[in-house]
């Protein structure tokens, strides 16, 4: 279990957790900062001031009870679709590769590739906007076609490591991947 | 050379004996489907196995019995002995995975995407997972002889603490014959009607192809057709779709029978066709002042007083009739109403079709207007543009589709110019009215159209597959997750294989069932350049029901 400081591609800190359960098997844990209580509480404060500001000019109360739906509504919608907790990747040894990611309200969503489907696992570069970014993801074959590249899945798209954590997953992979 | 052994969970407390099973030897795994204890003869161990091979069609067991456990077998069965699982892990310890499945809802569930047919084992090989899925799912027979069972066998599977079966199940089964045979026998009766000669007449075919309760009568039709078969479904597919329809015709009907309690109770017939009449001649009243209003200065724009003054009347005219019509009718609408709510009994979405066809009916004057209107705008458009192309001294080429010059003669640039002032300056009136009645027309549209897609709804939304994913979500499987169980060193690696369900919408795009939907025909930017040329739209298009 190892634990260093890394960052994503904006700055903030992640933490990667590397579990290795066999020579065959190991997986990666990318978790992401929870949701500050501040930045919560600045936002509900804005909505109901301006809520308050609008119902002093209309004096109607269904403006108050609507801004305090639309929070809760808001904010449950918020973590349930979209805070990612963490991503994890476990690499099976001729089995397949599991991405998953988890949200702050405990959902998860798993999806599972087959080692026949995987032509390889790369860190592809990114052109965004100004910046140049990297990005771990996998390669799939075409049924028909061994050599072509049928489809590319990224992974960890919420966490955006940056590269030299990117670089320990590969290595990690790689060793699994080239073994059988 | 990584070994995939996959266990099923219901055998990890299973006393010793052999494992039958299946070698998938492309991928170098093996799927363990049962045990079978001590004491034990081989020789019925193996007329037992070729009993239970024999009757399934598409996995081929063959029979080898080993002292050891060997991965280099090639052939597709094997049965090894299993003393205790740390004997086995001592030989090959880092080159074994084991994956513990839960058989039970392996069994019975589905991997989407469904492959219909047999794909060609050399170009298409299956993967991993579907073979394996194809295997526990084929072995039926194998799970037949549960542990109350005087055989001289004794077995451990997920049915050894006795056969599952389902009473409800069981009984429709049983109903499902004499009610394919009713269903039958009322179909030809209706086909029979339908196919009285005085209905092929034109007219009444023109007609019944327009109405909309007549189109979905011929789908539901067309549908009980597919369910009166008596043969049982072949694949999962066909039987989704049979339950979905089924279940979907259920929900119409109680919802039919909903709508006919609320309407028939507390006078609310009476009540409506009170409101009907008045409700009309508010309308016509409405459509009265706006032509006054087009006729006078609308907006503060000028109009061409004659022309204005006969299209006014003439829209005038033809509500003055609309509106006659409606009194002739008004003490029949309550018996209208009345036989018509009946037709709920038949399901929502002939209610529903009712009320479109009825409000057609009612606002046929809007179409007609919309349709003088467009044809005259649209006329006038066409003239504009043709002699806006002879002010500039140019000709449309109807042989190279394009735009070329042409010298004209004097008096035909006279005369051009002429007409082309005219029509330019009668453009506005023409537009105007153009403009109004566009707009009642697509507010008709809009309100049949919200109709057509809620009986669209009703007719293909898959309700069946929908609550199997709610509450059997194992039964409908886009993959599987693993979970690593154990992580001591020295070990073999044991994962948790669960099924992963299939996403809701993904449930709903693969089991529609298709309909005769209305769908827009043109985009947007297509409808608009149409709105504004004053071609006549046609905004909703009628597919034909596929057939599969």
């Amino acid at each position: 279990m190892e634990d260093e400081a890394f960052t994503d591609i904006n700055g903030k800190s992640i933490s990667l957790d590397c579990q290795s359960h066999s020579s065959l098997c190991s997986e990666f844990i990318v978790s992401v900062p929870k949701v500050s209580i501040g930045k919560v509480m600045v936002y509900t404060c804005c909505v109901w001031l301006l809520a308050y500001a609008v119902f002093f000019f209309t004096e109607n109360t269904a403006v108050l009870s609507s801004a305090i739906f639309i929070t809760l509504v808001g904010m449950m919608l918020h973590i349930h679709f979209v805070k990612v907790d963490h991503e994890s990747l476990l690499v099976i040894g001729s089995l397949g590769i599991q991405v998953s990611s988890s949200y702050a309200s405990g959902r998860e969503t798993t999806t599972f590739i087959e080692m026949s489907k995987i032509k390889d696992i790369v860190i592809n570069e990114a052109i965004y906007m100004h910046q140049i970014i990297y990005y771990l993801c996998v390669l799939l074959k075409e049924p028909s076609d061994p050599n072509a590249v049928s489809s590319v899945v990224p992974l960890f798209q919420s966490s955006k490591p940056r590269l030299n954590c990117l670089v320990k997953v590969y290595k990690s992979c790689q060793e699994i991947i080239s073994k059988c | 050379m990584v070994l995939k052994i996959f266990f099923p969970q219901c055998c990890n407390r299973a006393d010793s004996g052999l494992l039958v099973g299946r070698w998938i030897s492309s991928q170098d795994s093996a799927v363990v489907l049962a045990v079978i204890h001590y004491p034990f003869i081989p020789g019925h161990v193996k007329q037992y196995i070729q009993q239970v091979s024999a009757e399934q069609t598409s996995v081929s067991a063959q029979v080898c019995i080993r002292d050891t456990f060997s991965p280099r077998l090639c052939l597709s069965c094997i049965v090894m002995t299993f003393e205790s699982q740390k004997e086995q892990e001592e030989e090959e310890e880092e080159k074994v995975i084991f994956v513990h499945y839960e058989q039970r809802k392996v069994m019975l569930s589905q991997l989407h995407p469904i492959e219909n047919g047999v794909p060609d084992p050399i170009t298409a090989p299956l993967s991993e997972l579907r073979q394996m899925f194809q295997t526990v799912a084929n072995s039926q027979p194998l799970f037949f002889l549960d542990r109350y069972d005087d055989g001289p066998l004794k077995s451990t599977h997920w049915q050894t603490e006795g056969r599952e079966a389902s009473i409800i199940v069981e009984l429709l089964k049983q109903a499902c014959i004499p009610l394919c045979m009713l269903i039958g026998w009322l179909l030809s009766i209706w086909t029979w009607i339908c196919n009285i000669r005085i209905f092929s007449l034109y007219p009444l075919r023109f007609l019944s192809s327009k109405l909309s309760t007549c189109v979905q009568l011929s789908y539901r039709t067309e549908y009980m057709r597919l369910l009166s078969s008596p043969k049982p479904a072949a694949g999962h597919t066909q039987f989704m779709r049979k339950a979905n329809i089924v279940v979907s015709f259920l929900v119409d009907v109680a919802l039919g029978m909903l709508l006919i309690w609320w309407l028939y109770r507390d006078n609310h017939i009476t009540m409506l066709a009170n409101t009907l009449v008045p409700a009309a001649d508010h309308v016509a009243k409405e459509l009265d002042e706006l032509l006054q209003w087009l006729m006078g200065a609308p907006a503060g724009l000028k109009m061409n007083r004659a022309l204005d003054q006969v299209l006014g009347r003439f829209f005038l005219y033809h509500i003055h009739l609309w509106i006659s019509y409606i009194h002739l009718m008004s003490p029949f609408i309550e018996g209208i109403l009345w036989y018509g709510g009946l037709s709920a009994c038949l399901g929502l979405t002939f209610a529903l079709s009712l009320l479109s066809d009825m409000v057609a009916l009612l606002t046929f004057h809007i179409y007609c207007f919309y349709v003088y209107g467009a044809r005259l705008y649209c006329l006038k458009i066409y003239g504009l543009s043709s002699l806006w192309r002879l002010f500039r001294g140019k000709k449309w080429n109807v042989l190279r589709q394009r735009v070329d010059s042409c010298s004209y003669d004097m008096d035909q640039l006279f005369i051009g110019t002429l007409l082309f002032t005219v029509l330019l300056f009668l453009l506005p009136t023409t537009a105007l009215y153009y403009l109004v009645f566009t707009l009642l027309r697509l507010l008709v549209v809009l309100f049949q159209g919200v109709l057509h897609l809620s009986v669209d709804f009703i007719n293909s939304f898959p309700l069946f597959a929908m609550s199997l994913r709610i509450t059997r979500p194992y039964r409908l499987a886009e993959g599987v997750k693993f979970r690593v169980l154990c992580e001591e060193p020295g070990t073999a690696l044991h994962l948790l294989m669960e099924i992963n369900p299939l996403k809701c919408s993904a449930v709903v795009q693969t089991y529609r069932t298709p309909t005769y939907s209305c769908y827009p025909k043109d985009s947007w930017a297509a409808l608009v350049k149409k709105l504004f040329v004053g071609e006549l739209i046609y905004p909703w298009r009628h597919k034909t029901t596929k057939t599969d």
